[in-house]
């Protein structure tokens, strides 16, 4: 695998405001990097001088082995980005905006009308191709732009929030075309939406305050959330004070807690300490001390509270 | 090159996509005829030239040119395609080349369109038609000055009304500087070099240079070089805007 997308100690000040600091990752081809953080956590930033539309104030980053600040044209040649809030010119059709970006990229004739109609139907604008941008709905503009981003078939792709505003079955489709495109491309996406991390990513970074707070695969980064190998249990409401007294009692359980109870069934959950397997102690325990239950399962832990843990410190930044 | 073509093929059809076109064409012309025919006593006068049109030029440039280059960057800026566009692979150098053109074409077409000013004069009488092209061409050149600056100006803001305003300022006082009024102001306590100097940067002691004789290669130069020093100021302001 080749490293397509190489950054080092990447920083960006907007006068006395710190950006992004220090950011230092690499992308191999093949990968599907999801870039994540709270807002105004400097992806977008990062994003941006990757693709050449700001200049770093110190630091450097090459795409497919080309130098961001001093081989611009060459890195944007070789890049397919997508802006955040995906911008285009509203006058021009879908057809319109395609032909002018293939023609900056130098592609014309017959090659050119192959590569639109392919990009078209992957992002299935065949209803719209003849209207203004304008007149489109919020997310038939954003499929535009990404259409426009993959015209060219480029070997990197940079995608800030490629998903936003999309319906349910649209976003399921754009998943659907990352994973096939990802096999000789290296792409970033950023989202706010952690279950697309789950779906599409190999790769996980969380960058919060402009610095790199996690650089992980999204199964090792659940494990490091508390409800990492927490164990599930359903059990008749009448049981449930004693199976919480027999599991507080357990040297492997941090924390006991009693997240529903509903029709005569109560729901616990055990917390593992630092992430134990304990399925089998607790189980053991809970039926030796005459609890029914009537369901048990392990949980694998969630993002969104790692996300929480990495990035609480520098929420709400702006604010 | 080619990419100068590309950008230059797209902002003229974002000129002909709005009204600002067809708006921009119908006062100029309209302007432009009324201003000949009644105010230049253009039939009166018992001439057979332009001079009364083409004098007008200046004035009417002062503010339709500006209404022109207002938008090239400013809305580009305000609606964020800007980043789109600089993130495409092509030189802020080639962007602010294609533009200005597409612009200046555009003026070429109004300017191309009063053509049956120029028929009716030789169908009155017997104009000296090579002065009359000359003339043309000098206006042109004047347009493509006043454009240049206001594309520079657009480049500054994301406002398209700030840039029209800030745009036909500075325009006027190119034009300005050659007034009698004004000269007579700086040479009461300037030295002589200064004010001959600031009557040369004139918009209109260059343009008059252009339409009363045969074409004045100083005056040529003049100009070519105002959109030349121009169109680099404006690369450096897109360069350094791009990020705010
Ligand atoms: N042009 C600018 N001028 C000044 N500050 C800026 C500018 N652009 C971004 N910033 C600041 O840089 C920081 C990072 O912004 P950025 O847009 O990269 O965040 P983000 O991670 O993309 O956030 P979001 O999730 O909201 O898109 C923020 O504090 C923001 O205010
Ligand atoms: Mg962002």
């Amino acid at each position: 695998m080749d490293t397509l997308v190489d950054i080092r100690g990447l920083t960006k000040y907007f006068g006395p405001v710190k950006a992004v600091e220090g950011v230092t990752f690499s992308v191999k081809r093949g990968e599907v990097l999801g870039f994540l953080g709270p807002n105004g956590a400097g992806k977008s930033t990062t994003m941006k001088m990757l693709a050449g539309y700001l200049t770093p104030t110190s630091g450097s980053a090459t795409v497919c082995g080309y130098d961001i600040t001093r081989q611009t044209i060459d890195v944007q040649r070789r890049l397919g980005y997508l802006p955040e809030g995906a911008p285009a010119y509203g006058d021009l059709t879908p057809l319109g905006l395609m032909r002018f970006a293939a023609g900056l990229r130098g592609i014309t004739g017959a090659k050119r009308d192959k590569l639109i109609q392919t990009s078209v139907e992957r992002l299935e604008l065949q209803s719209v191709l003849q209207r203004p941008i304008e007149t489109l709905s919020k997310g038939f503009k954003r499929r535009v732009s990404l259409a426009q981003s993959i015209l060219h078939d480029p070997e990197v792709l940079i995608l800030d929030e490629p998903t936003d505003g999309l319906d349910p079955n649209q976003k399921f489709q754009v998943r659907n075309l990352l994973q096939q495109m990802a096999k000789n491309k290296a792409i970033i996406i950023s989202t706010h939406i952690l279950e697309e991390v789950d779906a599409v990513c190999s790769r996980v970074i969380i960058i919060g305050d402009g610095k790199v707070m996690a650089d992980a695969q999204p199964g090792q980064l659940e494990t490091r959330s508390a409800y990492h190998n927490a164990v599930v249990m359903r059990m008749p409401t009448a049981d449930a004070e004693k199976a919480e007294k027999v599991l507080s009692g357990m040297a492997y359980v941090v924390k006991v807690e009693r997240i529903g109870q509903w029709n005569g069934t109560a729901q616990l959950r055990a917390l593992s300490a630092g992430g134990a397997d304990i399925l089998s102690t607790v189980h053991q325990a809970v039926s030796k001390a005459g609890v029914t239950l009537q369901q048990i399962h392990v949980e694998h832990g969630r993002l969104d509270d790692v996300f929480r843990k990495l990035t609480s410190k520098s929420r709400n930044k702006e604010a | 090159m080619r990419n100068v073509w590309v950008i230059c093929k797209r902002e003229l059809s974002a000129y002909f996509s709005s009204p600002l076109a067809y708006v921009f064409i119908v006062i100029f012309l309209a302007l432009a005829g009324s201003v000949t025919f009644y105010v230049g006593g253009f039939l009166e006068g018992g001439r057979a030239d332009l001079q009364a049109f083409f004098n007008f030029h200046p004035w009417l440039y002062l503010f339709l040119i500006p209404a022109l280059g207002m938008r090239l960057w400013a809305e580009e800026r305000k609606s964020g395609t800007i980043e789109f566009l600089m993130t495409l692979p092509v030189r802020t150098s080639e962007a602010v080349g294609g533009k200005f053109l597409a612009a200046w074409l555009f003026a070429g077409i109004a300017l191309v369109l009063t053509f049956p000013i120029w028929i009716t004069v030789n169908y009155l009488g017997d104009p000296d038609n090579g002065l009359i092209l000359a003339a043309y061409f000098g206006s042109w050149l004047m347009a493509g000055s006043f454009l240049a600056i206001s594309a520079c100006v657009s480049a500054t803001t994301k406002n398209q009304v700030i840039a029209f305003v800030l745009s036909a300022a500075v325009c006027f006082m190119f034009l300005m500087s050659g007034l009698e009024m004004v000269q007579s102001f700086f040479r009461s306590w300037a030295p002589e070099l200064f004010v001959r100097a600031v009557a040369q940067i004139s918009f209109l002691t260059n343009f008059f240079d252009l339409t009363e004789g045969v074409i004045d290669t100083r005056a040529v130069v003049y100009f070519l070089s105002l959109i030349g020093v121009s169109l680099v100021i404006n690369t450096a302001i897109v360069e350094m805007k791009k990020g705010q």
